[in-house]
């Protein structure tokens, strides 16, 4: 294959809308989802005369973001206008930052099959978001959606480290997580919350001057990200093989037909005139308050898969699964803290809880059985009290009612019998019943056991405690 | 009371008056309405008022004075008749900035200056015309037609707050806004013999004034009088949530000053007063050049220290000014796209039709021409040759002043335009129209506040001085202004 005398060669370009309540540089409601331009006001609708006011919010987001990812935050940085027209681009420039960015010099560490890498990161800088051009809903007119314009943005770009879709994809995936960690975004690529542009080049192996990059957009998953990739580094191959130039040129990603196309815009030629932003002070940040937004960074995931493993002796690929998201793992942490039992909290959390969350669609936070009520059922099965078939049920009805597991167990009698003379009356019923096993049962023939604790179980409705029935019918043979 | 006799009043005895119930906001307002019907401030003639609203006016008038009875008392500016440049925004009134790209645009909030104004009982008559969106020194760059000066309705009121200095002058109102950018107050306040001043970058929110060249741009106030333009800074000045830009320093009690002043044989007894002489060149008009050297005496007398100084720096300004103003308001105006408001072609075919079409008939050509300057001087390859040396030439002249005042100077005094008002249609090069800004851009490219005062007259026609004081030194250049209007006399505004 053509490939193989090749390296890709990736930097990564990513924007993040940052979780804040309002929008960068006004006061409008930064929401997802509220009906077209109700979220505006005269700053983001660039009425004449309005001024941007710098959202402070935002600034402890996005530095709290580029500190986690190892960057230094620049004491000060500057606001630059970004011109150029698009009719979803009130202001005809979007606030952004240039020559001096918010922060700068980071990295982070990945992992793929082959093993460990660190990518750099050359900057995070602040900017705004555009608002949308609605071009399905009017036909033969393009209506606009300024409510996302000016919600506040992180643009995190890479160095050119990444030499495959599967690292393009471990980066992702891995900056992801660590920024739902740092509560600074939603994360949603669906949402648009992040979005990906790749700038992806090939060259001969051994080669160490860069060749010609493409940018490829569009993409709205992750695996997108990576068939992309592939796609554009194969098409990249074919030309260079054939002799041919790969020219510099935008794309745009279609995951239908899993090909990129060149895009009509002429994005190569644009010059945006940056200048800095005149109606904005330069960014200062006193090192106190770098200190504490530093102090407020939360654990980041691979410091809490590393605690977690040292704290609840289980397998890593149960942290894996159980670290997933911060929220995730709060909820197991809790669980297994409150129930004393690491092990089947696991089990719970990745079992039940899981299964419930998919079928739901609702978040951990939104489930009406919380780690402690959690915690209290896995007592009660570990007691006995409650057997774990049974416990599956009452879990069920918890879901449901959101009453604590005891009550559940009670009122749906699911409590485990332990009682001596309610299990000896099953079993004498169950002898009674089935004289010929009874007989050679306490004959000496074991094996029978488990079917005539089967029978006790039936005749109990489930709720006899299997472990006394066997010892009670262990007396019984010794005795006889 | 008649609209002549209104004509005559300060705003500060006019407040004075209504506050103490001896006029009514109703009346004043009436004369106002009355001495604009009886100077000719509409089309046909001076062209001075864009848009006005009798009814509106009236409304606020009465709203006034319901809370005059209920409170007793309206405010330092109780029921005053104010008019504002069409850049800044208003409710009830277009804000249009004298542009046809802004025909018919009702602002749906208010700029923070007449929220303050208004707070303290003004009461806004009209908006004033101007050059198109203040890019011009003599407000015949207007969309509806040239102001004509009230002195010499053949001359222009000079700009680009022509209409403004125009309406004051005029005895429309006593005190108008205007904004500045290269000179915008000062230099139709001198061509129109009013007081004008441009207060230190920051010390007004620019929250609501239309932006031309954001890093310069202030509102200012015009009046008839040094006193009713410090009472208008006070009022307006002081810091805004709403412009990042606005400064926290505290406001200056500018007025407070004023009866020490007029007691003061040697007011100014202890203050050094600086004369650059790049302000006086070869070429100066020889009747500017002699009102200037009466007030320099006068000065002396008042017992100002007056010495020689230099401001090396002030023969580029011009050309520094033609880039940064240009650079920034090619970013400014690209909002007027005919997407959310103002004019929109109706026969684009295109996006690129609707921007070019909307564009070119909504701009003219001198707003243009900046926004083609200003985009050229802002592209890659030009960038560093261009816009970056202007912004180290103006950290040069800035330091000039800093120099300057850092040697003990307190103010400085100098001539506010070269040449008194001109015919109107008398120029026509561009650069020669720059040129007559030249002695006021140092001021807004340095952020340091300025005023223009009347100090005599050549041939009929006001002459204007400047009084220029380092960052926030607003109080010193008020100082100095109101013993000079004392000294100068009443013949100075004649």
């Amino acid at each position: 294959m053509s490939t193989d005398r090749y390296e890709m060669v990736v930097g990564l370009e990513v924007h993040v809308q940052l979780k804040t309540k309002s929008k960068a540089f006004c006061g409008c409601s930064a929401d997802f989802g509220a009906a077209p331009n109700v979220n505006t006001c005269p700053i983001c609708l660039a009425l004449p005369g309005a001024l941007p006011v710098l959202n402070e919010k935002a600034v402890e987001l996005a530095s709290r973001a580029a500190l986690a990812l190892g960057c230094t935050l620049n004491k000060v940085s500057v606001f630059a206008r970004k011109n150029y027209f698009y009719p979803d681009l009130p202001k005809g420039y979007q606030i952004s930052q240039f020559d001096q960015p918010l922060a700068s010099n980071g990295k982070l560490r990945i992992e793929t099959s082959k093993g460990e890498k660190t990518i750099g990161i050359t900057r995070v800088h602040m900017e705004e978001d555009a608002g949308k051009s609605l071009h399905d809903r009017y036909p033969g007119e393009t209506a606009i959606d300024l409510n996302r314009s000016g919600v506040p943005l992180i643009e995190i770009v890479s160095e050119p480290d990444m030499r495959s879709s599967e690292e393009a994809g471990a980066y992702l995936r891995t900056l992801r997580q660590i920024l739902h960690y740092l509560r600074v975004s939603d994360v949603s690529m669906e949402e648009g919350s992040l979005r990906v542009d790749a700038n992806v080049s090939a060259r001969p192996v051994g080669q160490k001057e860069l060749g010609t990059k493409t940018e490829v957009k569009n993409m709205n998953s992750f695996s997108g990200v990576e068939r992309a990739l592939d796609y554009e580094f194969a098409r990249q191959c074919a030309l260079l093989d054939r002799g041919e130039k790969v020219s510099q040129q935008t794309l745009l990603w279609d995951a239908n037909k899993g090909e990129a196309r060149v895009s009509r815009s002429k994005e190569g030629s644009h010059d945006y005139r940056y200048f800095p932003e005149p109606d904005l002070l330069p960014l200062v940040l006193a090192e106190s308050w770098i200190n504490e937004i530093t102090a407020s960074i939360p654990e980041l995931p691979a410091d809490r898969k590393k605690r977690v493993a040292d704290e609840y002796k289980i397998s890593s690929d149960e942290i894996e699964q159980l670290t997933v998201t911060p929220e995730l793992a709060d909820y197991f942490e809790s669980t297994a803290r409150q129930s004393g039992d690491p092990k089947a909290s696991a089990n719970w959390v990745m079992g039940e809880v899981q299964a419930a969350l998919n079928a739901s669609g609702l978040s951990i936070d939104e489930l009406r059985v919380r780690p402690a009520d959690l915690a209290q059922l896995i007592k009660l099965v570990r007691d006995g009290l409650v057997s774990h078939a049974a416990g599956k049920k009452v879990f069920a009805s918890m879901l449901e009612t959101g009453k604590p597991a005891a009550q559940v167990a009670h009122d749906e009698s699911l409590l485990q019998v332990g009682d001596d003379s309610a299990l000896a009356g099953w079993i004498d019923e169950v002898i009674a019943e089935h004289p010929e096993e009874a007989k050679r049962y306490i004959s000496g023939e074991k094996k029978l056991q488990g079917v005539l604790v089967g029978f006790v179980m039936r005749k109990s409705g489930g709720k006899a405690d299997p472990k006394r029935v066997n010892q009670l019918l262990m007396s019984r043979a010794d005795g006889g | 009371m008649n609209a002549s006799d209104f004509a005559s009043l300060s705003a500060v005895a006019l407040a004075a008056r209504i506050g103490a119930a001896d006029v009514t906001a109703t009346d004043a307002v009436d004369a106002s309405f009355e001495r604009a019907r009886s100077v000719g401030a509409g089309e046909d003639s001076l062209n001075l008022m864009l848009w006005s609203d009798r009814d509106l006016a009236l409304r606020d008038a009465a709203g006034l004075e319901a809370g005059i009875a209920k409170a007793g008392k309206g405010g330092r500016l109780a029921g005053v008749p104010i008019a504002v440049k069409d850049n800044i925004a208003t409710l009830g009134l277009p804000t249009t900035c004298a542009s046809k790209i802004l025909a018919g645009y009702v602002s749906p909030y208010e700029a923070t200056a007449i929220v303050r104004l208004r707070e303290q009982g003004a009461i806004v008559v009209g908006k004033t015309n101007m050059d198109e969106f203040a890019m011009g020194s003599s407000t015949e760059n207007s969309a509806y037609g040239p102001a004509r000066n009230p002195h010499d309705v053949r001359r222009v009121t000079g700009g680009s707050s022509g209409g403004s200095a125009a309406a004051v002058a005029s005895g429309v109102v006593p005190i108008a806004l205007g904004s500045e950018t290269g000179g915008s107050v000062r230099q139709p306040a001198a061509f129109c013999g009013v007081v004008g001043v441009k207060p230190t970058y920051g010390r007004i929110s620019r929250h609501g004034l239309v932006a031309f060249a954001s890093s310069l741009d202030q509102i200012g106030p015009l009046a008839r009088n040094v006193d009713d333009a410090a009472l208008a800074m006070e009022i307006m000045s002081g810091e805004d949530p709403f412009d990042s830009t606005s400064s926290s320093q505290p406001v200056g009690a500018y007025r407070d000053q004023f009866m020490s002043i007029a007691t003061n044989p040697a007011p100014l007894s202890g203050m050094k007063i600086g004369v650059p002489e790049e302000f006086f060149p070869e070429n100066l008009d020889p009747g500017i050049r002699t009102l200037c050297e009466r007030s320099v005496d006068a000065l002396k007398s008042l017992g100002a220290k007056v010495i020689d100084v230099k401001l090396p720096h002030t023969p580029l300004a011009i050309p520094v000014y033609y880039i940064i103003a240009p650079a920034e308001a090619s970013s400014n105006l690209a909002r007027f796209d005919g997407v959310r408001y103002g004019l929109r072609s109706e026969e684009a075919k295109s996006l690129r039709d609707l921007y070019a079409i909307t564009r070119s008939k909504g701009f003219g050509p001198e707003v243009t021409r900046r926004i083609l300057l200003g985009t050229y001087v802002l592209s890659a390859g030009y960038y560093d040759a261009y816009y970056r040396k202007a912004q180290m030439v103006r950290a040069l002249i800035t330091r000039d002043f800093g120099a300057v005042f850092g040697d003990g100077v307190d103010a400085l005094f100098t001539p506010t335009t070269p040449t008194t008002a001109f015919p109107i249609g008398g120029i026509t090069d561009p650069y020669e129209m720059y040129l007559s800004d030249i002695f006021t851009v140092t001021a807004n490219l340095a952020g340091v506040p300025a005023m223009s005062m009347p100090i005599g007259r050549v041939a009929g026609l006001p002459v204007g001085g400047q009084i220029i004081a380092p960052h926030f030194g607003e109080a010193a250049m008020f100082r100095v202004a109101y013993a000079l209007e004392a000294s100068l006399g009443p013949e100075a505004h004649q």
